[in-house]
This record gives C-alpha cells, sequence and structure tokens, in this order.
C-alpha cells in the first residue's frame, strides 16, 4: 500500500494526463474524470488486489472494477495505464481513429483492464452485480467494484439491480457514486432532484458509507471500510462527495466542463495549477 | 413429396425448458436467469435440477441482461428467459452495450414470440424481435420450428461461442422433426427438393410450408421446401444454390416484414441472383388478441395464403 502522499502525487498526475488526453482529443469529458483522479488513485494503487501483468477478463482471485459512468473513460484509461496494464504512450491516443482508447470503453477494442462497454448509462451495476454473483458461485472471495455518478442514478436500471442486489445479500459488492451533484443539464437537485441517498439505498438494504471523495485520507480510510463491510450480508455504497473539476480552479464545481474539452490556452492554465510528478506520457 | 408425420403436438418453449436442462447436464457453466416467468418460459426443469445455477431477477429484464453479462465473464454461459417482446425489445439497448457489443457469451430466450401467443394481444405479440436482433453485429438470431429443432437449437447455442438469441412460441404445434434430423446453425434445412418454386420458412411457418407443398403437388407443382432456421447468419449458398434452379421464392415468417427473414432473403437474391419473391408476413401492422391459429388465418399466415403466395410469384417468372 502507497502513503498518502505517493497516492496523492499519483492522482496529480493521473488529472495532469486527463487533461492533456482531452486536449489532444479536442472532445471528452473532463469534469467527472478530474473529481474521480484521487479515487482511482486509491482503488489501483492501494485499495484493490488487481493483476495488471497479466490482465485477464474472468478475472479470477483478483477485485473487478466496472465503470458504469463511461464517459469518463480518460481518468480510467490514465489509472489503467500509470498502473502498468499498457504503455503510457498510449494515452496519447485517445478518441482517435484505430485507438484501443475509444471515447467511451470498449471490450472490442481489446484494451486491458476493460471487461464490458460502457457508456449507455445505468448498466454498471447490474454488470457488478452479475460478476459478483459469479464470483459467489466459483468460491472466489474477491470483490467487485463499481462506479457511479449521482447524475447517472436517474436511471431506472440501477434500482433494478439496487433492489437485487440488496434482496439477494450480494455483499461481495462496493458500489462507488460520484456524487458530484453535476450532470449536463445542470445541478442534480435541479434536473431531477437525487436526494436522501443514503436513505434511499438503507431502503434498498444496503450498506452506506459517506467520505470525502476529493482528501486522499478520508477517501483511503473509506474504502478500506468498505472493504471491512463486504461479507456481512449487504453490498456496500460509498456515497463519495466530490466537486466536479476538482483540481483545476476555473473547472470545479461548473457542470459546464462535464463534457467539453479545454482549449489550449486552457490546458496550460490548467496544467500550471498541478506539479508534474511521474512524467509524461 | 417427402412425407412428414405429425409426431406429436408441442411447444417449442417445451423444446427450449428441455434443451436447457441438457445443455445444464452437459455443461456445469451453463446458468440460467428469469424474470418471473419461470414456469411459463419453461425454465422450471433446470430451476429444480439446478437450483443453485439459477437466478430468479425478479420484473426487471434490463437489470437480467446486464447482470447476465457480467456472469458471463468468469466462463459462465447465461441463459436469460422471459417473453420475447420483453426479453428483446425492452432491453435493446442492454443487449446491444452489455452483450452484442462486448461480445459476451449469453443467450437470449424470446418466449411466446409472434401472433401465436394468441388471447394477451399485441403489447406482448412481438413481431419485430428478429429484425431487432439481427441488426446487432455479433448477434446470432434462431427461430425454431418446432420442438425437437427448438431442444436442438438450445444445445447448440450452449455449445456455440458468442451471444445467441433464440425464439420460441406458446402454442401446440406439430412435431415433425425428429431427433435424428441435423440441426447446425447457420445450416439451412432441406425439407423437399423441388423445381418450380423456392419455399423459405422459419419458425411456425415451416409446417405451413409442408402443407402448402403437398397440396401445390396435388395440383402438379413441385415446391422446394427449406426450413431458415438460423435467421443470422444466413445459408447464402444453400438459399442461391435454391433459387437458381427454381427460379423464384416465397419466404414465410410470423413476423413484420420490416426487418425479418423475407428482408435478409430479398437483400441476397437483389446482389447476387435477382428473382421474384412474395412474402408471408405481418406487413406493417401490430397484431390483437385472438386464438392462434385464427390469428395466423387472419394475418395470412398459414398454408393456405402460402398456396396463394406461391401461384403468385409463379406468375411473375
Amino acid at each position: 500500500m502507497k502513503t498518502i502522499k505517493e497516492l496523492e502525487s499519483i492522482s496529480t498526475q493521473i488529472r495532469i494526463d486527463v487533461l492533456r488526453m482531452i486536449n489532444s482529443a479536442a472532445s471528452g469529458h473532463p469534469g467527472g474524470s478530474l473529481d474521480c483522479a484521487d479515487l482511482f488513485a486509491a482503488l489501483y494503487f492501494g485499495i484493490m488486489d488487481v493483476e495488471p501483468k497479466n490482465f485477464t477478463r474472468a478475472g479470477v482471485n483478483e477485485d473487478m472494477f466496472f465503470l458504469s459512468i463511461g464517459h469518463i473513460a480518460p481518468v480510467w484509461y490514465s489509472a489503467l495505464a500509470r498502473r502498468g496494464y499498457f504503455p503510457v504512450e498510449e494515452l496519447g491516443t485517445l478518441r482517435k481513429m484505430g485507438s484501443r482508447l475509444q471515447g467511451h470503453p470498449s471490450w472490442h477494442s481489446n484494451l486491458p483492464g476493460v471487461r464490458v462497454a460502457s457508456g449507455s448509462l445505468g448498466q454498471g451495476l447490474s454488470v457488478g452485480v452479475g460478476a459478483a454473483l459469479s464470483k459467489k458461485m466459483d468460491k472466489d472471495n474477491k470483490l467487485v467494484f463499481t462506479l457511479h455518478g449521482d447524475g447517472e442514478i436517474e436511471e431506472g436500471q440501477i434500482w433494478e439491480a439496487a433492489m437485487f442486489a440488496g434482496a439477494n445479500k450480494v455483499d461481495n459488492l462496493v458500489a462507488i457514486i460520484d456524487v458530484n451533484h453535476a450532470q449536463i443539464d445542470g445541478r442534480t437537485e435541479n434536473v431531477c432532484d437525487s436526494s436522501s441517498l443514503k436513505e434511499k439505498f438503507l431502503a434498498f438494504k444496503w450498506d452506506v458509507l459517506e467520505c470525502n471523495g476529493n482528501d486522499m485520507q478520508e477517501l483511503v480510510s473509506a474504502l478500506q471500510q468498505c472493504k471491512e463491510h463486504t461479507g456481512k450480508g449487504k453490498p456496500v455504497m460509498l456515497l463519495m462527495n466530490t466537486k466536479m473539476g476538482f483540481g483545476v480552479d476555473f473547472m470545479e464545481d461548473d457542470n459546464g466542463w462535464h463534457g467539453k474539452a479545454p482549449n489550449d490556452e486552457q490546458t496550460q492554465k490548467a496544467l500550471s495549477q498541478l506539479e508534474e510528478t511521474l512524467g509524461d506520457y | 413429396m417427402k412425407e412428414y408425420k405429425i409426431i406429436a403436438e408441442k411447444d417449442t418453449r417445451s423444446g427450449f425448458g428441455e434443451g436447457l436442462l441438457l445443455a445444464g447436464k452437459e455443461n456445469e457453466n451453463v446458468v440460467a436467469l428469469c424474470a418471473d416467468l419461470t414456469p411459463s418460459v419453461r425454465m422450471d426443469l433446470f430451476q429444480k435440477e439446478f437450483p443453485e445455477r439459477f437466478v430468479e431477477v425478479g420484473i426487471a429484464e434490463s437489470n437480467m441482461i446486464s447482470i447476465a453479462s457480467g456472469m458471463a465473464l468468469s466462463g459462465k454461459i447465461p441463459f436469460v428467459g422471459s417473453f420475447a417482446a420483453f426479453s428483446t425489445g425492452r432491453t435493446y439497448d442492454q443487449i446491444r452495450q452489455s452483450v452484442a457489443y462486448s461480445d459476451t457469451n449469453v443467450k437470449i430466450a424470446g418466449s411466446h414470440a409472434g401472433l401465436t401467443l394468441g388471447e394477451d394481444g399485441a403489447t406482448h405479440q412481438i413481431l419485430e424481435d428478429l429484425g431487432l436482433m439481427k441488426m446487432l453485429p455479433n448477434m446470432v438470431v434462431i427461430n425454431p420450428c418446432d420442438y425437437t429443432q427448438a431442444k436442438q437449437a438450445t444445445l447448440a447455442a450452449a455449445r456455440y461461442q458468442g451471444p445467441v438469441y433464440i425464439r420460441y412460441g406458446r402454442p401446440k404445434v406439430p412435431v415433425f422433426l425428429t431427433e435424428e434430423t441435423p440441426f447446425e446453425i447457420g445450416k439451412a434445412l432441406m425439407l423437399n427438393e423441388g423445381k418450380d418454386v423456392s419455399i423459405f420458412a422459419t419458425g411456425h411457418l415451416v409446417w405451413q410450408a409442408i402443407l402448402a407443398a403437398q397440396q401445390l403437388e396435388k395440383q402438379g407443382m413441385d415446391a422446394e421446401v427449406i426450413d431458415i432456421h438460423t435467421i443470422k447468419p444466413l445459408d447464402a449458398e444453400a438459399i442461391l444454390k435454391s433459387v437458381k434452379k427454381t427460379g423464384c421464392a416465397v419466404v414465410c415468417e410470423e413476423h413484420e416484414y420490416n426487418g425479418g427473414l423475407g428482408d435478409s432473403i430479398a437483400q441476397l437474391l437483389v446482389r447476387n441472383y435477382p428473382a421474384p419473391v412474395e412474402y408471408i408476413g405481418v406487413d406493417d401492422s401490430f397484431g390483437e388478441s385472438g386464438k392462434p391459429m385464427e390469428l395466423m388465418a387472419k394475418y395470412g399466415l398459414d398454408a393456405e395464403h402460402i398456396k396463394l403466395a406461391v401461384e403468385k410469384v409463379l406468375k411473375r417468372k
């Protein structure tokens, strides 16, 4: 397990990667990618037990991760590359023709780390439930992690999966919601109020934890607690409070950066706020 | 013409139930998921034999499809079952992203397809499922014609690596194929060789095509009858070979013209060997309540209408 300082350094590098990748592609989703950078650093460099060098789709005897909000693919790709799933040089190909780094994650493009396509929202919790059921059937005691958005959970399928997982005691599953209150059409509370999430998931028979997702110490501690809460008859939910665009002052808490690429000038301005750590790809 | 006897009257969904049970015995990776229709879609046989490999999802078909794709990752072979209207139309986006595009080894069973669902009416009588499924890259689409073939197709789907959609029906219909009848995904089944017209039929219409051919024989016409159980991949070779011999075709299916087998065959012929084609199918319409065979007659999906279509297409040769 890396130290908090090391994890913070990795998350900074991931943010830098995200900005460069999206700027180079001239399209993509920086807002959620930036606010989830801390989570991806924590998951891939501390919390999850994974096999980057021997990636298999089956994920036997390792933790599995599913990104339900496929549009924040850049942050996932960066974490995967930095963790050694594929060469970091490939990050520069994001969204370009022939790239394995499709605009939204794809199994089709054969990118190590990705097991199922995502992008059409609301499906990842069900997929994670399925993978978790298989692990139970196979007596594989590793865990399944999924990541969602607080806008995404407006999709009805999320609640189908939530009801199923609670009712069927899928307790080898840790679902995380990025609660950044931002979606394309505005604040989540104005688009379709998704407040009282804790109460909602408790009512669906989940174990619910909360944390600040942009404070590495608190985040790592919460994720460790999530792991400790597995195996106790309930699926585990982490409500991760973040600010969209976290780490770049002019993007912070602004839903306008959900799916807009920074231009060259904005990218330079953003990068000047982040200290390069592991080096450019 | 070649003689076919009615061995029994059984529903194709029961062929699925039996086939699924056999597949489960053959391979322990086979698992089954259902959305609150377990006895209706005949998954209860599997459920009783392998309760630990059966998942009751509840009335949540979208969730069921995506759970199945997650289960498939570790090497399991999930069969998901519901009425065809719900296991395809309702869940199209989940099938598209988590199954077809992700190439997960999920088998989608659609029971109670078509007009022969009968009394429940148009909400449940899907006539678009074959089209929906065949449009998806990676998806194999199978529409068995009787109980025996439904069983064979289910077993074949379990052995095949990749997404498969299989369509089943509700009513008891003639069983006329035997266990010895060959079944191979993508390989059309020659039922009667003839020289005047090619009748390509799928699903419940295959038996009607045989009846039509018998009647045509009495009128001195020699019809070739071919069962196209696999809509995709289409057996282009068998179809072209037949039409090159007969010079015309009638395509019969319990489905919309749009997107059905007729579309696929017309496309194949236009590109390779243009010839007159007539269709037996439903013309841009929903179904309605009624007894299955009454509905089939009303919508022109029976031997009598096939015979008329043959007479019409022969005049266009």
